[in-house]
C-alpha cells in the first residue's frame, strides 16, 4: 500500500518528470508512442465495427511468440514480433474466413501461440527481465532504430488504409451489398487483418502483448459511444489513443512504474466517460433501448 | 432521363439481334418449362415500348449435377414490378446473384439494360434483407446511402464531395428519410433502415432494382410502406424491380407479374394467371389450394412440397 501511495505522489512530481523528459530514451519512447497512438487510433473504429477485438488479442499473443522466437535465435525483437503478427493475421484470416467460426479458431490459435512463446522463453538462456517486457511492455527500451521501424510501419499502414478505407467501411456495414456493388470483400478481409497485425506488432514492441487491446480497441469503442460519424469517430479515436499512449508514458516516468498500467487506465477512463456521455445523448434523443432488432 | 432511356433501348436492340443470331437453336426446356408470353394487360406501363431492363434467354443454373432451373426466358420491362416467388432452395436468390454478376449461368444468356451482367455495375441497385446492426457502428444514414454511390471506390473520397452530398440528399428525400441522415444506423428501426437501403440502391440511378426479401422481419405497416416506396420510385425512374419474396401479400398491389419457381419448374404471368389452384398444383405436383380472402391470397398445401424441395435444397 505504501508503494502505491509513493507512486501516486511521484506521479505528480512534475519536476522529476520534466527532468526525465530531457533524456533521449524518453523522447524516443514518446515518439514511438505517438506513432503507435496514431495508427491504432485510426484502426480502432474499424476493428470495433468488424468485431475483431478477439482477433487482435490473438494476433498480439502470436506477435509475442514471434518476438520470443527472435530473442532465442538472436534476432531483433521488433522484426520478430512483426513477423509473428503478420503470420497470425494471415492464419486467422485464412482459417476463420467464415464469421461464425472466427472466434473459436482465434481461441485455438491464440492458446497454441502463447504456449509456444512460453516454451521459447524457457529455452532462452538469457536473463529474463527482457522476456517479461514482451508481455507488459517496455517502451523506454525502444532505441532510435526502433523508432524508425515504428514510424515506417505506421506510415505504411496508414497509406494502405487510406486506399482501402471506403470499401472496407462499406463491407463492415453490409458485406452482402458491398460484394454486390463490386467490393472484393474476400481480399479486403485478410489485407485488413495484416494491417491490424502490423499495428499489433508495434504495440507488442512498446506496450506489450497483454495490453494491445487498450490502444487497438478501447479508443474506437469510446469514440463510437459519442459519435456515429466515421470521420469524427476516427479523429476522436486517435485523440484517445494518443492521450493514453503519451499520457501513460509521462505519468509513469517519475514513479518508474510500468507504462502499460497507465496506458490502460487512461484508455479505460476515457471509455467510461464516453459511455456516460453516450447514455445522456441517447436519452435526449429519446430512443434509448430501441436498437434495431430483427 | 429520356436520353438515358434511349441509350438503353439502343443497346438493348443491339443485344437482342446479336442474341437472335447466336441462338438459333431452341433453348432446351423441360416438360414443365413455359416460355413467358410477352407481358400484356394491366401491366403495361408508360415505358412498355422500350428495351427490357432484364433479359434472360434459355437461362439455366446448375450447381454441379443439380439443376436449379433451366430454359428460362424472361423479359422485364423498365418500370415493371416482378415478384419472384417459390419455396426455399428453388433458386430465387441464385437468380439475383446471376443478375448481380456474382454467379455465372450454366446455360443461356443474361442482359441487364442491354449490357452484360457484371459485378458492381451501376445499372443494378440491390436491396438486401433487413438485419440487425451494431449500435457501435460509426455509420449514419447519409453514410449508408453514400455507399450506394461510391462505397466500392478506393480511397477516402474527398474529391467530388459536394456532388456526392447533393445526390445523397436527393435520394434521402425520395424515401422520406431526410431526418435519418445524421442518425446512427444502429439506433434506427428495421423499417427506417430498409428505407435507407432503398435510397442506397436508388442513389446510383439503376436500370434494375434487385430486392432480396427486403420486407423480412418488418412489421406490417413498414412492409406496406417500404414496398410502396420501392414500387413508386422504380416506376418514376423507369427502373425494373425484381422482388424476391416468400410472401406475396404485402407486395400484391404493386406486382405486375409473378415468376414462380418450384423445384426446377417455373411459371411467369400476372398474379391472376399464376396464383391460382390449377397452376400452383401443377408446379408443386400436388394439390394446392389458392383462395382470395379479403384481398389476400391464401395458399395451402405447399408445405410438403416445400419440405421436399428444401431437402434437395441449395448448398
Amino acid at each position: 500500500m505504501n508503494a502505491l501511495t509513493t507512486a501516486l505522489g511521484q506521479m505528480f512530481d512534475f519536476e522529476t518528470t520534466a527532468e526525465l523528459l530531457n533524456f533521449g530514451f524518453v523522447q524516443n519512447a514518446l515518439l514511438a508512442a505517438a506513432a503507435l497512438g496514431l495508427v491504432s487510433g485510426v484502426l480502432a473504429p474499424l476493428v470495433v465495427a468488424r468485431k475483431m477485438s478477439f482477433a487482435v488479442h490473438g494476433t498480439a499473443e502470436l506477435a509475442f511468440t514471434g518476438a520470443a522466437a527472435a530473442a532465442l535465435l538472436g534476432g531483433g525483437i521488433g522484426p520478430g514480433a512483426l513477423i509473428g503478427a503478420v503470420v497470425a493475421a494471415l492464419l486467422l484470416g485464412l482459417l476463420g474466413q467464415r464469421g461464425h467460426e472466427r472466434d473459436s479458431v482465434t481461441g485455438a490459435i491464440l492458446s497454441f501461440g502463447l504456449g509456444l512463446g512460453v516454451l521459447l522463453l524457457w529455452l532462452n538462456p538469457e536473463r529474463t527481465s527482457n522476456k517479461f517486457s514482451l508481455l507488459i511492455g517496455q517502451i523506454v527500451g525502444v532505441d532510435s532504430l526502433g523508432v524508425n521501424l515504428l514510424a515506417g510501419c505506421s506510415g505504411a499502414v496508414l497509406v494502405v488504409l487510406a486506399f482501402l478505407y471506403r470499401p472496407l467501411l462499406f463491407a463492415s456495414v453490409d458485406e452482402g451489398v458491398a460484394e454486390a456493388r463490386g467490393v472484393p470483400t474476400r481480399v479486403l478481409t485478410p489485407v485488413f487483418a495484416v494491417l491490424v497485425g502490423v499495428a499489433t506488432a508495434l504495440g507488442v514492441y512498446t506496450v506489450g502483448a497483454l495490453l494491445v487491446l487498450a490502444l487497438m480497441v478501447t479508443p474506437g469503442l469510446a469514440a463510437a459511444r459519442v459519435t456515429a460519424s466515421p470521420v469524427k469517430a476516427t479523429v476522436l479515436s486517435v485523440l484517445f489513443a494518443e492521450a493514453a499512449a503519451l499520457g501513460g508514458i509521462v505519468l509513469s516516468l517519475s514513479p518508474g512504474a510500468p507504462v502499460s498500467a497507465f496506458v490502460t487506465i487512461i484508455s479505460f477512463v476515457l471509455y467510461l466517460v464516453c459511455r456516460g456521455i453516450g447514455a445522456v445523448r441517447l436519452r435526449r434523443a429519446g430512443r434509448i433501448g430501441q436498437p434495431a432488432t430483427a | 432521363m429520356s436520353e438515358e432511356l434511349e441509350t438503353r433501348s439502343e443497346q438493348g436492340a443491339r443485344q437482342e439481334t446479336a442474341q437472335e443470331a447466336g441462338q438459333e437453336a431452341e433453348p432446351e426446356s423441360g416438360p414443365d418449362a413455359e416460355i413467358a408470353d410477352p407481358p400484356a394487360g394491366p401491366a403495361a406501363s408508360p415505358a412498355a415500348s422500350s428495351a427490357p431492363a432484364v433479359q434472360l434467354r434459355g437461362a439455366g443454373l446448375a450447381y454441379g449435377p443439380r439443376q436449379l432451373w433451366s430454359g428460362l426466358d424472361l423479359d422485364v420491362r423498365p418500370g415493371e414490378f416482378l415478384a419472384v416467388l417459390g419455396p426455399n432452395g428453388s433458386g430465387k436468390t441464385s437468380m439475383l446473384r446471376v443478375l448481380l454478376g456474382l454467379q455465372e449461368l450454366s446455360s443461356g444468356s443474361v442482359a441487364i439494360a442491354g449490357g452484360p451482367a457484371r459485378r458492381g455495375s451501376h445499372r443494378v441497385g440491390y436491396v438486401p434483407q433487413q438485419r440487425a446492426v451494431e449500435a457501435t457502428l460509426t455509420v449514419r444514414g447519409s453514410d449508408l446511402v453514400g455507399f450506394g454511390l461510391d462505397g466500392h471506390r478506393w480511397g477516402v473520397g474527398l474529391p467530388g464531395l459536394r456532388e456526392r452530398r447533393r445526390r445523397v440528399r436527393e435520394a434521402l428525400q425520395a424515401v422520406d428519410a431526410e431526418e435519418l441522415a445524421k442518425k446512427p444506423l444502429g439506433l434506427l428501426s428495421g423499417g427506417e433502415q430498409q428505407r435507407l437501403r432503398v435510397a442506397q440502391a436508388l442513389v446510383g440511378d439503376p436500370a434494375v432494382l434487385l430486392c432480396d426479401e427486403p420486407l423480412l422481419s418488418l412489421d406490417l405497416a413498414h412492409q406496406r410502406r417500404v414496398s410502396q416506396l420501392i414500387s413508386r420510385q422504380a416506376r418514376e425512374r423507369g427502373a425494373a424491380v425484381l422482388f424476391v419474396t416468400h410472401e406475396i401479400n404485402p407486395v400484391l398491389p404493386e406486382v405486375d407479374r409473378v415468376l414462380y419457381l418450384v423445384g426446377g419448374r417455373f411459371r411467369v404471368g400476372t398474379p391472376d394467371e399464376v396464383m391460382n389452384s390449377a397452376t400452383l398444383s401443377e408446379l408443386y405436383r400436388t394439390d394446392v389450394e389458392v383462395a382470395r380472402v379479403g384481398g389476400k391470397l391464401v395458399v395451402t398445401g405447399t408445405e410438403d412440397a416445400d419440405h421436399h424441395v428444401a431437402e434437395k435444397g441449395q448448398r
